[in-house]
């Protein structure tokens, strides 16, 4: 086949990209170099849009032992244990195939985190969907929820905790974002660079096959009428052999044998033998003739831009290969030696003993393109003015109806049910609470995970949205008793070529890094998305937070299920009634401009870490913060929870009922507490200088608001639990 | 007591399983699919899984493994064999159990806390236990139990059920019946009753701080039974 421009555009490749190949080879690519270079310049694998401004990212703290650039990123949490986590986008499979594009992206996130030598113990998610009135959105959903289960499930890795939306943005774009946690000994950690001359570079797990090839160029792309014909494109997942290679890996990682391993995920052999040289600063020469193959007759293009999965890359010691093909054996898995690091510093290939690529490996890397895109600054939008006879026509009953009832609100244990969240053994905080939290096994460590998003907020304003989602997962972190450490980033945009998309990446960039400084919770790890659009309509910006922190003693996690009936309820942060961008605005009032609630980070550091000083003293029955929906949403939730019922109170501020109940101001947290304790508690709140409001009392039938409207716990329930089973039943 | 715990390919609730027998006084031992012997033990588990992916059908492959051989002997000689979930799958597909077990009726899996009740406590999995009714956890997608009319009428002329789908009272009826399964079977005897067959995961109710502790009654009194 002849090289050309036009073929490097078929690729994906622009004209001056393909230009600059040539200009740096000093020649004209072969195909396998061309479809080389075109993996490892699409946007998915080089960054090349966003570098610019994720390298502002605050990556550092006491207590990050790895930040970006890894596999995944890795947290100390004391007495030699660490957290490796990362979370991942799988959009565009997902949405040619559901099933498969959502089971092969829970697949690749545990790989990147096994990889690292650590033993996945959760699983966390971030789905989106479009209206529920879309044709698709149903189908879309059961096939990204059947994949999920069927990969995690079957992997024995629990899923703990999640997040589900829809909006119309998404209807022709849905998201799917994997998280996965795992836990390893500091000493035990793996890395991907290579080193040493001479070491065998082994090739282990399944067959590759013509699955996937150039699925990371099609994640690089938009979408348009021709997407069916890009279903072979996604890959095909089998967790039964992930399962074989995760216990394989481990068992090989308990010795000493292994100098870098790397999983194939995005562009295959491809990217992972790159980046074992690359890091390593060294060469690497392979086979292709060594490598097992599940078809016939496939080309050296086909096996280096394969995406099967379930595959790994490890460089080796001298003299370890019989006892580790020994290992392999034993899991029935694919075991060969398909080549060696060497001192060129290029990437060879071999093929029917003939040379096919020849390419220096900082071409590949270092000297990929960075763009520095052009990009729009959003303006603040006015605050919205609401009628005050308008607030006369509702009634609180209906509405807080309406809200519970919200797809967006409602109980998505359809959902959850259906993923394994118990399977380990160690899970102490199931889906549906603030954060999932499982054990440390063996000790009295445990690990909280939540995963945020807000896409409205994100719409609306970028800077104000990035930081709020850094914040919420912070307050849902504190929530459950545990001290937040890190976070990982899942940013999800429209075309980064189109100035409004690319303006709303970097200020939501801004925005959750100056959040993550401040409240030093560094970014770790991370993935970006761009071109999540549908012809010429980019999504709204979807920038998803997984955040992870530490509870030291698993006895004093804390819930959001009310306990006991005459408790105080207080909520923690100041109450001024925000309604613009609100779920109350847009859904019961239909208004969906204005500027998100304000994000004051002082204010955001000192309540949750206030809050932690409250648990520590054993003084909290029960917290939640304060989100979507506003006070009345998440204390309802509480009730139905714990089946308990609460009476409250507007206090004599200015703002009226509705502006109370659910306006969304940020930084705020309704937590329960006994009589006995109140004195001690609102003391160390007072010293704090954290402001709190009290919002009334525990009982034990229902929800009683400023005397007027009752609503029973089963009313609450029947209104928080419907909708998604009879959306999806019907 | 010694335990031995069969780790196949695509088991994953092994170490689940190990962790609660030990932690009732059990020595445990993990036994690897391609062994031939078991060692000398006292209660054999099949635990939890997709032995094989689930391919085929589910426990179908595990089935024939070379460890079951000595599993049917040491079963047929009277020795006490216990299978959850993926574990029962695979017991009724080696013909230790009658019966097979269907993909959930809703097609979907489930994972949530269910009531099983116990119905025949003449056996040692049961006998003097405190408790009729258990919260206990399920997490499968072929959990639907199905038989023949002549198998069903023959697991009840010997008494074989073991467990029954409930409510919190005990009462066994549709609304209790999670996955489909032939009068709300949950769990199964072989005639002898030395094996049983169940699909809710009792090892995972071993902690206050999990789902709940009716899984530490079940095997507190297993293992006093087998003394």
């Amino acid at each position: 086949m002849i090289v050309n421009e036009q073929l490097a555009i078929d690729h994906g490749l622009k004209k001056d990209e393909y230009k600059k190949i040539c200009d740096l080879l000093k020649r004209v690519p072969n195909i396998t170099e061309l479809g080389i270079f075109s993996a490892m310049w699409n946007e998915h694998c080089s960054y090349k849009s966003s570098r610019l401004h994720l390298k502002n990212l605050p990556t550092k703290g006491k207590n990050v032992i790895q930040g970006p650039g890894e596999n995944a990123g890795i947290i100390d949490i004391g007495d030699d244990d660490a957290i490796v986590f990362k979370i991942e986008s799988h959009n565009h499979p997902s949405f040619i195939e559901p099933y498969q594009g959502a089971a092969t992206g829970v697949g690749g996130i545990m790989r990147d985190v096994f990889t690292m030598g650590a033993r996945p113990i959760a699983n966390l998610n971030s789905i989106h969907f479009g209206s529920p009135q879309h044709k698709k959105t149903k189908n879309l959903l059961r096939g990204v929820v059947h994949g999920i289960g069927g990969y995690g499930n079957c992997m024995g890795v629990p899923t703990i905790a999640g997040q589900t939306s829809f909006d119309e943005s998404y209807n022709g774009n849905i998201l799917v974002n994997a998280m996965t946690l795992g836990l390893v000994k500091k000493d035990k950690i793996f890395y991907s660079k290579a080193a040493g001359l001479g070491k065998p570079v082994i090739y282990v797990g399944s067959k590759t096959g013509r699955d996937g090839i150039h699925g990371a160029s099609m994640a690089s792309a938009s979408f348009d009428d021709k997407i069916e014909e890009k279903k072979p494109t996604v890959q095909v997942g089998d967790p039964f052999t992930e399962k074989l290679l995760l216990e394989a890996c481990l068992e090989l990682m308990a010795g000493d044998s292994i100098i870098a391993i790397q999983d194939m995920g995005a562009a295959g052999l491809t990217s992972s033998s790159i980046e074992m040289a690359s890091k390593g600063n060294l060469g690497i020469e392979i086979n292709l003739n060594k490598v097992p193959c599940r078809e016939t007759n496939m080309t050296p293009y086909e096996i280096m831009l394969s995406e099967s999965q379930e595959r790994m890359l490890i460089v080796l010691e001298n003299g370890k290969e019989e006892m580790a093909k020994k290992i392999f054996d034993k899991w029935n898995l694919d075991f060969a030696v398909i080549g060696q690091t060497t001192k060129s510093k290029k990437i060879e290939l071999y093929f029917n003993k003939e040379k096919v690529a020849d390419i220096p490996v900082n071409i590949l890397v270092e000297n990929s393109p960075m763009y520095d895109r052009k990009w729009k600054k959003a303006k603040l939008p006015k605050r919205i003015k609401v009628e005050k006879e308008l607030f006369k026509t509702l009634k609180v009953k209906n509405v807080l109806n309406k809200i519970l009832s919200n797809p967006n609100v409602c109980s998505k244990e359809w959902i959850w049910q259906q993923y394994d969240h118990t399977v380990m053994g160690d899970t102490i905080q199931k889906p549906g609470g603030d954060a999932g939290v499982v054990r440390v096994h063996g000790t009295n460590k445990a690990v909280a995970a939540s995963v945020d998003s807000s896409a409205v907020y994100c719409w609306a304003h970028p800077l104000s949205g990035g930081k709020q989602i850094v914040c919420e997962s912070w307050r849902n972190l504190i929530s459950v008793g545990a001290k937040p450490i890190a976070i990982t980033n899942c940013l999800n945009f429209g075309s980064p070529e189109n100035q409004e998309n690319m303006g709303e990446f970097v200020e939501c960039v801004q925005g959750l890094g100056e959040a993550s400084a401040y409240l030093q919770f560094p970014v770790v790890s991370g993935n970006v998305s761009f071109y999540n659009q549908t012809k010429d309509i980019g999504i709204k910006p979807t920038p998803a937070i997984g955040g992870v922190g530490l509870i030291k003693d698993y006895q004093n996690m804390v819930t959001m299920d009310l306990k006991e009936a005459d408790n105080v309820l207080l909520v923690i942060g100041k109450t001024e009634g925000h309604l613009d961008q609100s779920l109350f605005a847009r859904d019961i009032l239909n208004e969906k401009n204005g500027p998100p609630p304000e994000i004051n980070l002082f204010n955001e550091k000192n309540n949750g870490e206030t809050i932690l000083k409250l648990i520590d003293k054993k003084y909290i029955k029960s917290a939640h913060d304060v989100s979507l929906g506003g006070i009345i949403t998440a204390l309802s939730k509480m009730c139905i929870k714990g089946k308990k019922g609460a009476t409250i109170k507007k206090p004599n501020y200015l703002i009226n009922q509705f502006e109370y109940l659910f306006g969304e101001d940020q930084g705020r947290y309704i937590i329960e507490i006994s009589k006995i304790d109140l004195e001690s508690a609102t003391k160390i709140l007072q010293e704090n200088s954290v402001h709190f409001d009290e919002l009334g009392s525990v009982n034990d039938d229902s929800l009683i608001i400023d005397a007027k409207t009752k609503v029973s716990i089963d009313d609450l329930i029947k209104s928080h639990t419907n909708w998604l089973t009879n959306y999806m039943e019907n | 007591m010694h335990s031995s715990v069969i780790t196949f390919p695509g088991s994953n609730c092994d170490r689940d399983m190990d962790v609660a027998l030990k932690k009732f006084g059990f020595k445990n031992k993990m036994i690897w699919h391609d062994d031939v012997e078991l060692p000398k033990s006292d209660l054999v588990v099949l635990p939890g899984g997709f032995s094989y992916g689930d391919y085929l059908r589910c426990g179908s492959m595990a089935s024939k493994s070379k460890i079951m051989k000595s599993v049917l002997n040491f079963a047929q000689g009277g020795g006490k064999v216990m299978g959850v979930c993926n574990g029962f799958q695979i017991l009724v597909e080696s013909g230790l159990l009658p019966g097979v077990l269907l993909r959930n009726k809703y097609l979907e899996f489930i994972c949530k806390n269910v009531f099983v009740k116990a119905n025949n406590k003449d056996n040692s999995y049961f006998k003097d236990d405190k408790k009729d009714v258990y919260k206990f956890h399920i997490a499968h997608n072929e959990g639907n139990y199905f038989c023949s009319n002549e198998q069903i009428k023959e697991i009840n002329d010997n008494n074989q059920i073991a467990l029954f789908y409930s409510d919190e009272n005990g009462n066994v009826n549709e609304q209790s019946n999670p996955n489909g399964s032939l009068q709300n079977i949950a769990g199964i005897f072989n005639k002898q009753k030395n094996v049983i067959g169940m699909m809710p995961h009792p090892e995972r109710m071993i902690d206050p701080a999990l789902s709940g502790e009716d899984g530490s009654i079940f095997f507190e009194n297993l293992i006093n039974n087998l003394k």
